[in-house]
C-alpha cells in the first residue's frame, strides 16, 4: 500500500443483470486514490466510469445490481470496506459527504426543484448533527461567497432555476464540500457548461483542493480536462482500466493502442486544418456477457488473432507508476 | 472574376417578444440575433462560434426559414440567380428548402424512432416529389454509401445502431436531395472523441465530393479550427470578430475571442490553463444587455467609451473584421502550436 494512499480499489466488478445478459459495467477495476492528489478517469460512454463511481458511492440502482471487490477507505485508524457496508445503513449515511461526496454532471437534475439552494445545502449540515439553524445559514452564506457566488446572502433563498448553469455547478460543489470530504467524485462536472464557464470551475476546484487539502477523483471524456486537473490518470474501456499512470507519461508517452488512437483523433490547433484526423475504427460496444479478452480487440490496429482474443492481458509495469494492459508489452 | 458567396446575410435580425400578464403584453425583447451580416463562399465551411445563448443556434434556423426572421436579407446565389429567402411565401420557400438541409446535434432524438431508415433518408426525396419507386430507391441507396452505411440497415429502425451511425443517417438524409448549403448544428459535440473524427473526416470527404457549403456551428473551438475556412464569433446576438481560421486563432483581435481561446484546455500536461486571469462572469441577460459594448462587464480592457458607445463591426485586416473600440491598439493573446 502506498503510504498516503486514501482509498483503494481492487479487483472492483459492478454487474447488471438485464433481460439481454449481464451488463458488465466494471469487470475488475483496481486503482488507488492518494490525498491531496487528483486521479482523472477517462473513456468514452459505456466504459464504466460512472459507474466505478456509483460504486464508491454505493449508489449503484439495487434492483438488478451486483458488486464485487474492496473499497478501502483509509482512516488514521485504519481501513473500512466500503463494499461490505449496508448501502442503507447508518455508517455509509455518515460516509457520504462527510468522507466522500459526489457532483454530477447536471446540476439542474441533482437539485430539488421545489427547494431553495440554501435549504439543500444546509441540509447535509443538518444531517450530520448541526442544531442551530442561523449558524447553518451563515456558514452556507460563507461557503457560497467562497465557491464564486455574487450576492450569497440573496442567492441562498433561490431555486436552482433561477440560477444560470455556472451558478448551479458552483452551488453543487458548495453542498459536496460543506462537510470537508476527503474526497470529493466530479463526475463530468463541467461538461454541460460554456468553455469559459468551464474554465472558472477548473480553477476553483483547483483552488479549493490546495486550501481544504481533499483528493478528487475526476471523471470525463474530454481529454483536455484531464490533462489540466489529474496528476494520475487511468484510462477505462468497456469495464477494464487498459492504461494506467502519472498524467504526463499518458499524455506524452502513451503505450496503449487506445489511448494512442484517443490522443490521435482529437483535432489539434495548428496542425490538423485540412487533413484527415486519426480514426479508431468502428464503435464503443455494449459489455453484453463480453468474452475474457482484450476489450479493444475488435477495434485495434495491432490486434494479434490468437493472443488479443484469447485472454486479458494483465498490467505490465512499463515504467515507474506507469502499466498497460495489453499483449505488445508482456 | 471571383464566384460569389452562396450564402449571404445582411442585417438579419430575429428578436422573440418578451410577453407579460393576462393579455400576453409586449414588455419587450431579446434580441436573439442583432443585425448580423456575413457570406459563405461555394465549396467552403464558415465556424460559428459562440456560448450558449448567444445566438448562434437561432441565426442557423432564420438561414434555413425554420423561424421566421424579424427583419433582414437571406441572400442565395445559386446558378447566377439571387433569391432571397426572407421574401419567399410559403409554397416557394418548400421547392427552395432542397437547396438547404441541417445535420443536428442529437442523433438520438432527431431521428423519428418509428421509421426505418429507408423511410428517413428518403423522405426529403419524397416530400419534394423528387423521385419515386426505382429512382427513390437507388437514391436513398446512394446517400448511404456516401456516408458508409450498410445497404442492409435499409430496413432497420433507429434504436438499432449506435450514436455515430445514427449521426449517418442524419446526414444521409440532408445529402439525399442534393442540397448546396448544410447547417450543421453542433453535429459532432454529442459523440464520443473516437466517433467524432469518423464523422469530421466524413463531412470533409463529402464536401470535397459534392463541393457541398457548411455552416458550422459548435462550441468547441478546436473542431471548429479543424472543419473551418473562416470563423464567425457571436456574442449576445452580435457578431464580434470574423477571420480566416488561422488568422482568428492566431492574432485574435476581439477580446472576447481572446478569453474564449484562452479558456481552451488543451490536452497537455505541460499547457495548463492560467491560474489568474481569463475572463469572469457568465453572460448577460439578452433581454436586458448592458450598455454599450455587451461584452465591456467581462472585458479586461475595458475603458470609459465602451461603456458608452457600441463599437461598430469594423476592417481591421483583409478579410478580418472585429466590433472593438480598440482593435488596433491591443495585442491579444492567440495560440500557438
Amino acid at each position: 500500500m502506498m503510504p498516503d494512499a486514501l482509498l483503494e480499489v481492487k479487483d472492483l466488478h459492478t454487474y447488471f443483470e438485464l433481460e439481454e445478459g449481464t451488463l458488465k459495467a466494471v469487470n475488475g477495476v483496481s486503482f488507488t486514490i492518494r490525498k491531496n492528489r487528483t486521479l482523472g478517469i477517462v473513456g468514452e460512454s459505456g466504459c464504466g466510469k460512472s459507474v466505478t463511481a456509483q460504486s464508491i458511492m454505493r449508489i449503484t440502482p439495487k434492483k438488478n445490481s451486483s458488486m464485487r471487490g474492496q473499497i478501502l477507505l483509509h482512516h488514521e485508524s485504519g481501513a473500512v470496506d466500503v463494499a461490505q457496508l449496508d448501502e442503507d445503513g447508518d455508517e455509509m449515511r455518515d460516509l457520504r459527504g462527510r468522507d466522500i461526496a459526489m457532483i454530477f454532471q447536471e446540476p439542474m437534475t441533482a437539485f430539488s426543484p421545489v427547494h431553495t439552494v440554501g435549504n439543500q445545502i444546509m441540509e447535509a449540515l443538518f444531517v450530520h448533527g448541526e442544531r442551530d439553524k442561523r449558524a447553518a445559514r451563515k456558514r452556507v452564506i460563507a461557503l457560497l461567497d467562497e465557491v464564486g457566488i455574487p450576492a450569497p446572502e440573496r442567492r441562498i433563498d433561490e431555486y436552482p432555476f433561477q440560477l444560470s448553469g455556472g451558478m448551479r455547478q458552483r452551488s453543487m460543489i458548495a453542498m459536496a464540500i460543506i462537510l470537508n470530504p476527503r474526497l470529493l467524485i466530479a463526475d463530468e462536472p463541467t461538461t454541460a457548461l460554456d468553455v469559459t464557464i468551464q474554465a472558472q470551475i477548473l480553477r476553483l476546484m483547483k483552488r479549493l483542493q490546495r486550501d481544504n487539502g481533499m483528493a478528487i477523483m475526476f471523471i470525463t471524456h474530454d481529454l483536455g480536462v484531464i490533462a489540466n486537473m489529474a496528476d494520475d490518470v487511468a484510462v477505462m474501456y468497456l469495464g477494464k482500466i487498459v492504461e494506467y499512470g502519472a498524467s504526463r507519461q499518458i499524455f506524452n508517452d502513451p503505450k496503449h493502442p487506445y489511448t494512442k488512437g484517443l490522443l490521435r483523433s482529437i483535432p489539434k490547433f495548428g496542425t490538423t486544418i485540412g487533413k484527415h484526423l486519426a480514426t479508431i475504427k468502428g464503435t464503443v460496444p455494449v459489455p453484453l456477457d463480453p468474452p475474457d479478452a482484450c476489450p479493444f480487440a475488435n477495434r485495434c490496429a495491432e490486434f494479434i488473432a490468437g493472443a488479443c482474443d484469447v485472454r486479458m492481458p494483465a498490467a505490465v509495469a512499463v515504467a515507474p507508476g506507469h502499466s498497460v494492459n495489453c499483449v505488445l508489452y508482456e | 472574376m471571383r464566384e460569389p458567396s452562396l450564402l449571404e446575410l445582411r442585417g438579419l435580425k430575429k428578436y422573440f417578444p418578451i410577453e407579460r400578464g393576462f393579455l400576453r403584453r409586449v414588455v419587450g425583447h431579446v434580441r436573439a440575433v442583432d443585425h448580423v451580416s456575413l457570406s459563405i463562399d461555394k465549396g467552403r465551411t464558415l465556424g460559428l462560434v459562440g456560448e450558449s445563448g448567444s445566438g448562434k443556434t437561432t441565426l442557423g434556423r432564420c438561414v434555413l426559414r425554420a423561424i421566421d426572421l424579424t427583419a433582414g436579407e437571406i441572400l442565395f446565389h445559386h446558378e447566377g440567380v439571387t433569391t432571397d429567402l426572407a421574401q419567399l411565401n410559403r409554397r416557394n420557400l418548400r421547392e427552395f428548402r432542397k437547396h438547404m438541409q441541417m445535420i443536428f446535434q442529437d442523433p438520438y432524438s432527431s431521428l423519428d424512432p418509428r421509421k426505418t431508415v429507408f423511410d428517413i433518408v428518403s423522405e426529403p426525396l419524397r416530400i419534394n416529389r423528387i423521385a419515386a419507386g426505382k429512382a427513390l430507391e437507388d437514391r436513398v441507396r446512394a446517400a448511404l454509401e456516401l456516408v458508409g452505411l450498410d445497404l442492409r440497415y435499409m430496413k432497420r429502425y433507429p434504436h438499432a445502431f449506435s450514436g455515430g451511425q445514427r449521426q449517418r443517417i442524419g446526414i444521409a438524409r440532408a445529402l439525399s436531395i442534393n442540397p448546396q448549403l448544410i447547417v450543421c448544428d453542433e453535429a459532432v459535440s454529442a459523440l464520443d472523441v473516437s466517433v467524432q473524427a469518423q464523422i469530421l473526416n466524413l463531412l470533409k470527404d463529402l464536401q470535397e465530393e459534392l463541393s457541398l457549403t457548411y455552416l458550422f456551428i459548435a462550441h468547441d473551438l478546436s473542431v471548429v479550427e479543424h472543419v473551418s475556412d473562416e470563423v464567425a464569433v457571436m456574442y449576445v446576438g452580435k457578431l464580434v470578430e470574423q477571420a480566416p481560421t488561422r488568422q482568428l486563432f492566431a492574432r485574435p483581435r476581439h477580446p472576447y475571442t481572446e478569453a474564449l481561446l484562452s479558456a481552451i484546455p488543451r490536452p497537455d500536461p505541460d499547457q495548463p490553463l492560467p491560474e489568474t486571469g481569463g475572463i469572469e462572469g457568465e453572460l448577460p441577460d439578452p433581454a436586458n444587455p448592458p450598455s454599450g459594448c455587451y461584452f465591456h462587464p467581462r472585458c479586461p480592457y475595458a475603458e470609459q467609451i465602451c461603456r458608452e458607445q457600441e463599437p461598430p463591426l469594423a476592417e481591421v485586416a483583409p478579410n478580418h473584421t472585429a466590433a472593438c473600440h480598440f482593435a488596433d491598439e491591443l495585442a491579444l493573446q492567440g495560440l500557438e502550436n
